[in-house]
């Protein structure tokens, strides 16, 4: 589970992370307001307009219906013209920014709307470095990852000059030791008060990742301003889904507004479901054989309109409501229905398809493959149900039906 | 031969929840030798199976069974008791790391954790603690493991192995089971087939048990079903260049998964440019793997590379 900026910001700062002060407003007034309070608590002048959504490359990304106006927007007005000048500003970069949507590298082309902006006060940077906390798979732990080169993109840099990225795995039974942290400073060139504040920072952010059971904290610019203060200048987030039932205060962070309506849907019924942009639907029973169905059905010239997993013990019921997700998606030209049956039984399967397609109709065509446990008993059930299905002898048979008939 | 279990298996069930105690009957009726259970409140009860034998397991049954499970308060009394060398946990997911760190504690040789949804942190720690301990971990999030007609330790449909030449080694519980299904009807079997499981930290990973079949006499080839994310296939390549002396073929699935995108199992996803199919398909090739292009062709894959 994702969550935006200006959460991730209020619950580092629960932890003792420092962030700039900031406010988070839906409103035109409401960011106008903002303003004068964050001004005199910062006693700087600058304040930052920021799009709150859940895709990264903000600044660089651009409103569809305001070409010329970017997701971040630094307010320098107020240097010369005082806090009126600010508030004139945040007022209409506001009334453009609210309501309109924003594509970034990370949306694709439909982009996000904007409901909400975090109203932050302006740093006096020094330096932008980078810090992240995230697990390394091949050792099975957290690590913490940091480089100089702050505000850039990660992966590039990791790929350009790998010798820049700085890397130490913490030991869950010790967490981050103050020699690592030391080393990270000394590695990124801090010292004096700077090198103090960052120990202090980037071990907070390590034991708050195991706390919080974060797949990603990422702090890409953490700043270090003229006074030696280090500061997470921006602030991403990821939570372990598996982990949410034990963190109500992370839960109760959800935006819906950001999800996939369908995936939504989806995750209330049990299932795991993905939209692509294809037209063959796609219904399976386990994540593997899912991604492995959407992939023949590319390979035989076709593209899913969906990853869709029903799991190892779905019901009639949960395989109905899977049904019905797929027949909802306007661009389905045909669905692909391929289970091999272990835990799952095949009759289970073809019951829910038969009650789905009695409660929708079915205006696309369907091509079912089934194989395993009460293999003959599903098929019979879908043999007796005058549905207009074509039985398919293998996934691959299978694909290559649908994917004719969907032409 | 097989690897990790066969019919002198002795198999303690920790979890005995409506999930844990159906699939424990099921082992039971394929024949797997099931000597005690763990249960916090039911600990001095029995816990009784029966039912009409499965005669795809164990050969030389009877046509039913009935047994009687004793159940114990820890894992510790368990294997005091019963001797037992091999665990499966289906414990809840909240719960799981601890039962997996409990029989490691207890001296459980084998730990088969079929859990989905044990959260990362949970097994970052599960595994810290295993470090230094004589246990392995299978899972979690896995079908388990069978050595067919000895011993099936998970979730997995017994009815579709047979014995035969071919190690099984995989990320996810469906593609095995299309595999195992094409190797039993091309007539190949399987030594033994063991699901690693799809969550990003887990306690087994393809190079342990590619070791395993290399190792075990009766195995003639590998196939490895991976999937997009993290690095282990690629590391599990470059075994095979370097050690591996019998012939293996594999799969790769999400070729088509967007980069971002979880694709169900919890390690299933492409980030930061890193997991995809494509670099892992390479890695696979370059390490003279034969890479079977969709499931279906997964067994003539096998038979294509046991051929060389």
């Amino acid at each position: 589970m994702k969550v935006h900026e200006y959460q991730a910001k209020q619950l580092m700062a629960k932890r003792g992370i420092s962030v700039p002060a900031g406010r988070v407003v839906a409103t035109v007034d409401e960011a106008v307001a903002a303003v004068r309070p964050l001004v005199e608590q910062s006693g700087n002048p600058v304040v930052v307009v920021k799009s709150q959504i859940h895709a990264g490359g903000r600044g660089k990304g651009r409103f569809k219906e305001h070409p010329d106006v970017a997701g971040v927007n630094v307010v320098l007005d107020g240097i010369d013209g005082g806090v009126e000048a600010t508030e004139a500003k945040v007022r209409e970069l506001a009334g453009t920014m609210l309501g309109s949507t924003l594509v970034t590298v990370q949306t694709g082309d439909e982009g996000r709307r904007v409901n909400r902006l975090y109203i932050e006060q302006g740093v006096d940077i020094r330096r932008e470095l980078y810090v992240s906390v995230l697990l390394d798979r091949s050792v099975g732990r957290n690590i913490v990852m940091a480089s100089t080169e702050g505000g850039m993109e990660i992966e590039k840099v990791a790929e350009e000059t790998p010798e820049k990225i700085l890397r130490e795995v913490i030991d869950p039974a010790f967490g981050l030791t103050a020699f690592q942290a030391a080393r990270l400073g000394l590695a990124l060139g801090l010292d004096g008060d700077a090198a103090r504040n960052f120990n202090g920072f980037v071990t907070a952010l390590a034991s708050a990742a195991m706390d919080w059971d974060t797949d990603l904290i990422e702090i890409n610019p953490l700043v270090v301003t003229k006074s030696g203060e280090v500061m997470a200048l921006d602030g991403k987030m990821a939570f372990d889904d598996n982990a949410l039932f034990r963190h109500p205060d992370v839960q109760a962070m959800r935006d819906e507004s950001e999800e996939d309506s369908a995936e939504l849907e989806a995750k209330e019924a049990g299932l795991s479901y993905i939209t692509l942009d294809g037209t063959i639907g796609c219904l399976v029973n386990g994540a593997g054989l899912a991604m492995a169905t959407m992939d023949t059905i590319k390979h035989v010239g076709g593209e899913p309109a969906n990853f869709l997993d029903v799991g190892g013990g779905a019901d009639a019921d949960q395989v109905a409501r899977a049904f019905r997700i797929i027949t909802g998606d306007p661009n389905v030209k045909g669905i692909f229905v391929n289970i091999f049956g272990g835990i799952m039984r095949c009759d289970t399967i073809a019951t829910g398809i038969v009650e789905a397609v009695r409660e929708v109709g079915l205006e696309v065509p369907l091509v079912v493959r089934l194989e395993g446990t009460n293999v003959e008993l599903g098929k019979e059930i879908i043999r007796n149900s005058d549905m207009d299905v074509i039985a398919a002898d293998d996934m691959k048979d299978g694909a290559a039906k649908i994917v004719e008939l969907a032409r | 031969m097989s690897v990790l279990i066969d019919k002198n298996t002795k198999v303690l069930v920790q979890g005995l929840g409506k999930t844990g105690r159906f699939h424990t009957d099921k082992a039971i009726a394929y024949g797997t030798r099931t000597v005690g259970a763990v249960h916090p409140t039911r600990a001095g009860t029995t816990e009784v199976f029966e039912g009409d034998t499965d005669h795809s397991g164990v050969d030389g049954r009877s046509d039913t069974y009935r047994v009687e499970i004793p159940v114990f308060a820890t894992v510790r009394d368990a294997v005091a008791e019963t001797g037992a060398d091999a665990s499966v946990v289906y414990v809840p997911p909240p719960f799981a790391a601890d039962a997996i760190m409990e029989a490691a504690e207890s001296g459980v040789g084998l730990i088969i954790c079929i859990t989905e949804g044990v959260p990362v942190a949970d097994m970052i720690r599960a595994k810290r603690y295993l470090e230094g301990k004589d246990a392995r971990l299978i899972g979690p999030n896995c079908p388990g493991v069978i050595t067919p007609k000895q011993c099936k330790i998970g979730i997995m449909p017994g009815y579709i192995h047979q014995p035969g030449r071919v190690g099984v080694v995989s990320r996810s519980g469906t593609l095995t089971y299309e595999a195992v299904h094409q190797l039993t009807q091309l007539g190949l079997g399987q030594t033994t087939a063991v699901g690693i499981g799809g969550d990003p930290v887990n306690g087994t990973n393809f190079v342990d048990v590619l070791r395993m079949f290399n190792d075990d006499p009766a195995t003639e080839g590998v196939i490895m079903i991976g999937e997009i994310g993290g690095t282990a296939e690629e590391e599990a390549a470059e075994f095979v260049k370097a050690e591996m002396t019998k012939p293996v073929a594999g799969f790769i699935a999400g070729t088509t998964a967007p980069a971002g995108k979880r694709m169900g199992h919890a390690g299933a996803i492409v980030s930061g440019g890193k997991g995809t199919a494509a670099a892992k398909i390479e890695a696979m090739h370059d390490a003279d793997i034969v890479v079977a292009p969709t499931p279906t062709d997964m067994g003539t894959a096998m038979l294509e590379a046991l051929g060389r």
